[in-house]
């Protein structure tokens, strides 16, 4: 009942001196409103970028070329010495080809499924007359175009024979119909093209219409220029500039016996590097997945908001000496209420609580507008960032919470300080 | 008026401030006292004669520093702060001078003040301060703030939180002294109808010897020690 009526006469304190506490509380509200923001940008990409992640495969492992990093060695005689890639372009022993996978296929029975291989060729304009359409030519396998998860509108796709042979057929988009043959998807199939990449006319039979989602990408240019993709098989996009397939990065998806991913990651990338690459002094393989893409995203976004919680953390250390320094002054403007109140029958605990009280309302308003400011500040944050906005509910409940702890802990030494004021004292005081 | 039982017996107060330095100070140099129920005694003196001392002694503000003193049957030199905290809430209702009414709260939550400290349930609480607000005529201005009313007014919203307890004493520190000889006049008819119709025990101390005449006892004090008593009229001036 006391703590009602104590919640009511702080409240009521706060009104009276409006300016006085809104500056008193500004330090809080500036701590809190930045955790809060801070934290709804972070919840909101969050859940955003785990949404985009989920579509892609979690079993998958890409496995690239990358550059060995650089150390630096000081002798004993104070020359320095750089180990290191000896060149920044990839060498032909620097590849990854197809007999790598093989072992490696061989090497881990049951536990890679297939590979997702591609070779892109770049962009190229196919041509008829005075009809054209931008494309963009990609040699993949089998594996890789079912990946692509593409909606077929007429036609077939590629054949094992089609990817051995290294036969020249494509596949092109509805867009590209439209630009050469009028929109007639069906009159497409079995037409020769000619595509012109690097200044030569290559010449390709078309075998599929798959449907382009232009949803999925940026278009900034209109339906006629927009660059589609142009699918080749994999052996025939490698006929263009080398003797034998080979890779930079390749996607290799896990079968039923990889219990962990990232383990298995690790394995490969381990069994990679000593097999193949033991000898580069250059390049080496480096693996990751998308669930080591994930954590590393989060981790990276924990130390950034711990980082920013952090700053926010002193502004609400200097919110709360601000309370406690407003809470002195206040104790000494009514030192004579105190000296009535104790005149009247209150204990000395009684009056402790009641500036205690007084504190952690000042702190909880304080917490609550900053929060409002907070959410509002995040939610405008994440808008631009072209992310929907979501509420940090944890980090809200902490921010009361916390506010109010700062209330407590800066409060308790001035409302101390009043409760053991001597009651003839405080009645003289004027 | 029949007078009851000792309330006040107060044997050689002595009080001392700085003790064991060098100015050591002795105010009190030894005060009897003795206070029967439904008595109304004032004690008068000119300033420096140790009235608020006494005052605050007699409140139980403060503690002698040697002596005895009895309250209404409870050992004061012996009870501990908390016990200090609920003897002045229960049997004590003081009225100051400066009214010292706690500001931004309406007159009713100040007289209900004292009953929240001795816990007491909202619904009976605020049905004791409205009738108390009645009995000082103050029943239309009682949702007031102290800053919306007349000193006369304050000083009856006072005595109203003094009576909220039904205390056993009610102590009043120069209650008239910042007002108005008209509405000072109507304070002292509140003390004096509290005192006959509820035989109510009302110590007045003030350094006015017309005010002091209207009570039944006189006491006077100077340079610690009281040397003086007489009787008073024991009602207003006709």
């Amino acid at each position: 009942m006391l703590l009602f009526e104590n919640i009511i006469l702080a409240l009521n304190g706060v009104k009276a001196n409006k300016m006085r506490s809104l500056l008193t509380m500004l330090g809080i509200i500036i701590g809190i409103a930045s955790v809060i923001a801070i934290m709804t940008v972070g919840t909101s990409m969050t859940a955003n970028m785990q949404e985009t992640m989920s579509s892609y495969g979690a079993n998958d492992i890409t496995m690239g070329v990358s550059q060995k990093s650089t150390e630096t060695e000081t002798m004993d005689n104070g020359m320095f010495f750089e180990w290191g890639p000896r060149s920044s372009q990839l060498g032909d022993d620097d590849y990854i080809y197809d007999t790598m996978l093989d072992t490696l296929k061989e090497e881990f029975p049951g536990k890679i499924k297939h590979f997702l291989l591609e070779s892109s060729i770049g962009d190229a304009k196919a041509q008829d007359g005075s009809l054209y359409a931008n494309v963009n030519i990609n040699g993949v396998n089998n594996e890789k175009f079912e990946d692509e998860d593409l909606t077929m509108l007429t036609g077939r796709k590629f054949t094992d024979k089609d990817q051995k042979d290294g036969r020249k057929v494509a596949i092109v988009s509805d867009y590209f119909c439209n630009n050469m043959f009028k929109g007639d998807t069906e009159a497409a199939i079995g037409q020769v093209i000619s595509v012109l990449i690097n200044k030569k006319y290559y010449y390709y039979t078309i075998v599929g219409v798959y449907e382009y989602d232009a949803s999925s990408y940026w278009v900034s240019t209109s339906a006629e220029e927009t660059s589609t993709t142009m699918y080749l098989p994999l052996k025939t996009a490698f006929d263009f500039e080398h003797d034998e397939p080979r890779y930079q990065q390749v996607t290799l998806v896990t079968g039923d016996g990889v219990t962990n991913v990232d383990d298995f990651m690790a394995e490969v990338q381990t069994f990679m590097n000593r097999r193949f690459y033991r000898n580069n002094d250059s390049y080496e393989i480096s693996c990751s997945s998308m669930s080591s893409f994930m954590s590393e995203m989060t981790e990276s976004m924990n130390t950034m908001s711990m980082a920013i919680s952090f700053i926010a953390g002193i502004s609400l250390l200097v919110g709360g000496i601000g309370v406690m320094n407003i809470m002195l002054v206040s104790i000494q403007e009514r030192t004579k209420e105190i000296g009535t109140r104790k005149a009247l029958g209150a204990t000395n605990s009684s009056i402790r609580i009641q500036f205690i009280v007084e504190a952690m309302v000042l702190c909880f308003v304080g917490g609550v507008i900053g929060i409002v400011l907070g959410m509002v500040v995040g939610s405008i944050l994440s808008k631009q960032m072209g992310y929907d906005a979501t509420a940090p509910i944890s980090a809200i409940i902490f921010a009361v919470g916390f506010s109010m702890v700062i209330g407590v802990f800066f409060g308790y030494y001035p409302a101390n300080k009043a409760a053991k004021m001597n009651p003839v004292d405080a009645l003289r005081y004027e | 008026m029949a007078k009851g039982d000792v309330i006040i017996d107060a044997k050689s107060i002595i009080k001392r401030y700085y003790i064991g330095q060098p100015n050591e100070l002795e105010i009190l140099h030894g005060i009897d006292l003795q206070v029967r129920e439904g008595e109304f005694v004032a004690i008068v003196g000119a300033s420096g004669s140790g009235k608020s001392t006494l005052m605050n002694i007699i409140g139980v503000l403060d503690k002698p520093t040697s002596g005895e003193y009895n309250l209404d049957g409870v050992d004061v030199m012996k009870a501990k702060d908390n016990e200090l905290s609920e003897i002045r809430n229960k049997k004590i209702g003081f009225v100051f001078q400066t009214y010292n009414l706690i500001a931004r709260t309406s007159a009713l939550k100040n007289v209900e003040l004292p009953m929240m400290y001795a816990k007491v349930p909202g619904r009976k609480r605020r049905l004791r301060a409205k009738e108390l607000m009645d009995l000082v005529d103050m029943g239309e201005r009682m949702n007031h703030n102290p800053d919306e009313l007349s000193g006369g007014q304050k000083q009856r919203v006072a005595i109203a939180r003094a009576m909220a307890n039904d205390p056993a004493l009610i102590l009043a520190d120069e209650p008239t002294g910042a007002l108005d000889s008209k509405t000072g006049r109507k304070v002292m008819d509140i003390f004096h109808k509290l005192h006959d119709e509820k035989g109510k025990t009302i110590i007045l101390i003030t350094h006015s010897p017309e005010l002091a005449g209207e009570c039944e006892r006189i006491l006077t004090l100077s340079d610690g020690l009281f040397t003086g008593e007489r009787e008073g009229t024991g009602h207003a001036p006709l």
